[in-house]
């Protein structure tokens, strides 16, 4: 299914996409999907920005934008990061204001430090603006960890910054947390943004037969 | 349908009080209501309903949403008694109804008969407190179906040339193959592997107030939204109910198990909602807390009878912890699998189930799936490979690529019980309510990590074979963290070396019972709650039979 599809037109093209008998089994979950679209589209408008000054926004979207930049296909700009991080600000990662408001002046120090004559990160070319991260960045290359769950409390504010923008780029863009804009960061990964999926589900399972027993335990294998 | 729900006053002595309402806790209370017995569940979680559960990473992992909650109660971990311990997560357990079943990733095959009587067979293994148990896995086989019939588990019976005996089918057909699967099923057998279908606690088919698993891809960690996934809350929980004698009390912390004059148990004390403390008459008692609280509960239970911990003439209380070892390997494929849909896991096998120590030189065994249980945002933080730049181009380049084409090979296998490996209370740390938190004591037995590294290079193998385009092996160390609690009260019919008899009775007071993952004499190769859940049928069976003869006064 095309991930363009909105979530409001969600139900209609999954009736005429399946079989009856599947949608009775599936009732229940359908139920469920229709009360997510209605809290999807309630939750679409853009907002007033509730804990960054205008100025302070347009620098947290220019580093977050550094930090998923916008090709070929959407980036942090367009999922609206900027206002997943204001919201955060205010809400679940409270502790992290201060990290925002000190980070932000030394981000600014560092930009006037190598570009003398620039004052805003938001004011320097893109080229700029990668080698002031540059400069932040205390990990050069990712380390090859699998975290059971990500942390908030980062260890520096650019740390801090590319974990928010990652969270805001693809959080579930149906929950209250105003990130991932129209479902723009999952189609950037290749996620459909659909509540219910059916096989086959990709390449490999596609033309898959089905199991069928090893020879040795074949006559036993049955259901 | 609006059900008549009981609502039992403190001051009335019930049947049984059951103390945790997750994998066991729930069953048990089904199938006491079931039997006629009156019975009220303390679960310290609160009562959330398909309705709250969401697929909002932040909330669910990183707010806690369905498990423990480290400000609330923080743990302390150290290696060994001889270390200081330190305040850092190293538990993950559901707190709600319907506890950690709610939001696991659902692997439920049966443990193998070696796992009853592995100490006989191997013999005994320097630094380790190897058991036999004092059920075998037939005393066990019965509950193991009624698990797969009435909690709804969906596979392929006689699939695996390793399984033990069934004396059913599985009541459902597996789920679906993902292409995870099919990479893991078509590697494996041309390494002469034998990979079969997983089976799963979640539909294939509905039943009846229960949808089919909907492929949603939120499974591991999430609670399912339309009751696909077997947990407690989805079934056993509304079968107790159902029964009309089962009151689920949600936000009840019980914190102490008070004994008469006789030392008989008099029922749970609990902080309510508002921290009033509540004290719970009943008969006898039943914890099913999970392998961490339900030592605790008793370690704080201490009395002048029972000073080292209620139930604990043994010195067992809390020892013998157990996590299950594992690893990963990572492979990232030419084309999209789109593994993001759906449950986690559709082929494992068991062909190292039991490896031969002498030849390996280490003990134990266990076995590989083939999943992806990584959400959006963890995949981008954690399951890009090394040298991935963090931001930037790079870094979007390579999370577009991978996120489709990404598939895991979990390792699962055995950890060794050690004595010094534990749960007690931390001398120092209190949870909010005041109460002496939980200290982890761990520190993995070294066949465990040699099995792990073994397992995770035939991971590796299959990876190769399966023609993966980048593939990379998590090393394996020393684990600080679990989400398995298992060993802590372990069963047998010695009063010396165990806290429970056959019958889940604890040895020291006669009508106080544990069931859940601190049951288990040994760990399995991985996966443990279809064992538990079979286990709390068996004690429901047991249970019921005690009071039937008249020893509960019940």
């Amino acid at each position: 299914m095309d991930c363009n599809t909105s979530r409001r037109g969600f139900l209609s093209q999954t009736l005429t996409g399946i079989s009856a008998a599947w949608i009775s089994a599936n009732w229940p979950a359908m139920l469920s999907a229709a009360t997510h679209a209605r809290e999807a589209s309630q939750s679409a408008s853009p907002a007033k920005f509730e804990f960054f000054s205008p100025e302070q926004a347009v620098e947290v979207e220019a580093i977050s934008a550094r930090i998923i930049p916008t090709t070929d296909t959407p980036g942090a700009r367009e999922a609206g990061v900027v206002f997943f991080i204001d919201r955060a600000l205010v809400t679940f990662a409270k502790d992290n204001q201060k990290m925002y408001t000190e980070g932000l002046p030394a981000v600014q120090a560092r930009v006037r430090e190598l570009f003398p004559g620039t004052d805003k990160f938001s004011a320097a070319t893109a080229e700029q603006q990668e080698q002031v991260l540059e400069s932040l960045d205390e990990q050069s290359s990712g380390g090859a960890r699998r975290p059971f769950r990500p942390l908030v409390g980062a260890q520096s504010f650019f740390e801090a910054v590319r974990v928010d923008t990652v969270m805001g780029f693809l959080i579930d863009p149906a929950s209250d947390k105003k990130g991932n804009r129209d479902g723009v960061g999952w189609k950037v990964i290749g996620r459909e943004n659909e509540h219910m999926f059916q096989p086959p589900f990709g390449y490999y399972d596609k033309d898959y037969p089905g199991w069928q027993p090893i020879p040795a335990t074949a006559d036993k294998a049955k259901t | 349908m609006t059900l008549d729900l009981p609502k039992y006053k403190t001051t009335d002595e019930v049947d049984f009080v059951v103390i945790g309402s997750g994998a066991a806790g729930g069953i048990v209370a089904k199938e006491l209501s079931t039997n006629g017995f009156r019975v009220v569940v303390l679960e310290q979680g609160p009562y959330l309903t398909e309705k709250d559960f969401v697929h909002d990473e932040i909330k669910v992992l990183n707010q806690d949403l369905l498990t423990n909650h480290p400000s609330l109660q923080p743990n302390t971990f150290r290696k060994t008694p001889n270390d200081k311990a330190k305040q850092q997560r190293a538990i993950a357990y559901g707190r709600l109804v319907g506890g950690t079943s709610t939001h696991f990733t659902a692997n439920f095959w049966r443990f193998h008969e070696i796992d009853f009587h592995e100490r006989s067979k191997v013999g005994a293994v320097a630094g380790s407190t190897l058991s036999d148990w004092p059920i075998t896995y037939a005393d066990l086989e019965p509950y193991y179906t009624k698990v797969e019939w009435e909690i709804g588990v969906s596979g392929q019976a006689y699939a695996s040339p390793f399984d033990p005996p069934r004396s059913k089918p599985y009541p459902m057909p597996p789920l679906p193959t993902k292409s995870s699967g099919v990479i893991f099923e078509r590697a494996a057998r041309k390494l002469g592997w034998n990979p079969f279908p997983a089976p799963m606690a979640i539909l294939s088919q509905p039943r009846p107030g229960r949808s089919a698993c909907i492929n949603c891809g939120f499974c591991l960690a999430f609670a399912c939204e339309v009751g696909a996934k077997s947990s407690s809350l989805a079934t056993a929980i509304r079968m107790a109910e159902k029964t009309g004698r089962c009151e689920i009390r949600p936000n009840s912390y019980v914190h102490r198990i008070e004994l008469d004059a006789n030392g008989r148990a008099t029922g749970a004390v609990y902080f309510d909602e508002k921290r009033n403390v509540q004290r719970q008459k009943a008969k006898a008692v039943v914890v099913c807390a999970n392998g961490a609280e339900t030592p605790r509960l008793l370690l704080l239970s201490a009395n002048k009878q029972f000073p080292n911990g209620l139930a604990n003439s043994s010195g067992y209380v809390g020892k013998n912890l157990m996590f299950n070892s594992g690893a990963l390997s990572v492979g990232v494929f030419e084309h999209p699998l789109n593994d993001y849909k759906g449950f986690a896991v559709s082929r494992i096998l068991h062909d190292f189930y039991e490896l031969d120590p002498d030849k390996v030189g280490f003990h134990g065994g266990g076995g590989l799936d083939a999943r992806f249980d990584t959400t959006p945002i963890n995949f981008a933080l954690g399951m890009l490979p090394a040298g991935t730049p963090r931001w930037g181009k790079g870094f979007k380049d390579v999370l577009s690529h991978n996120f489709t084409r990404t598939v895991e090979i979990l390792c699962h296998g055995t950890s060794l019980p050690v004595e010094n490996n534990s749960f007690s209370l931390d001398p120092e740390l209190k949870d909010a309510w005041g109460l002496p938190a939980l200290r982890m004591t761990y520190k993995d037995h070294p066949d465990d990590v040699k099995l792990s590294n073994w397992l995770n290079a035939r991971a590796a193998e299959l990876l190769d074979a399966a023609g993966a385009q980048k593939s990379w092996s998590f090393p394996a160390g020393e684990q600080e963290f679990s989400v398995h609690l298992l060993g802590t009260c372990r069963m047998g019919n010695d009063p010396k070396t165990s806290v429970i008899n056959p019958d889940h009775q604890t040895h020291d007071v006669k009508n106080l019972f544990l069931c859940d993952g601190s049951s288990l004499v040994t760990s399995g190769r991985g996966q443990p709650t279809m064992t538990i859940e079979a286990l709390a049928f068996r004690a429901s069976d047991r249970i019921t039979a005690l009071a039937m003869r008249g020893d509960l006064n019940v």
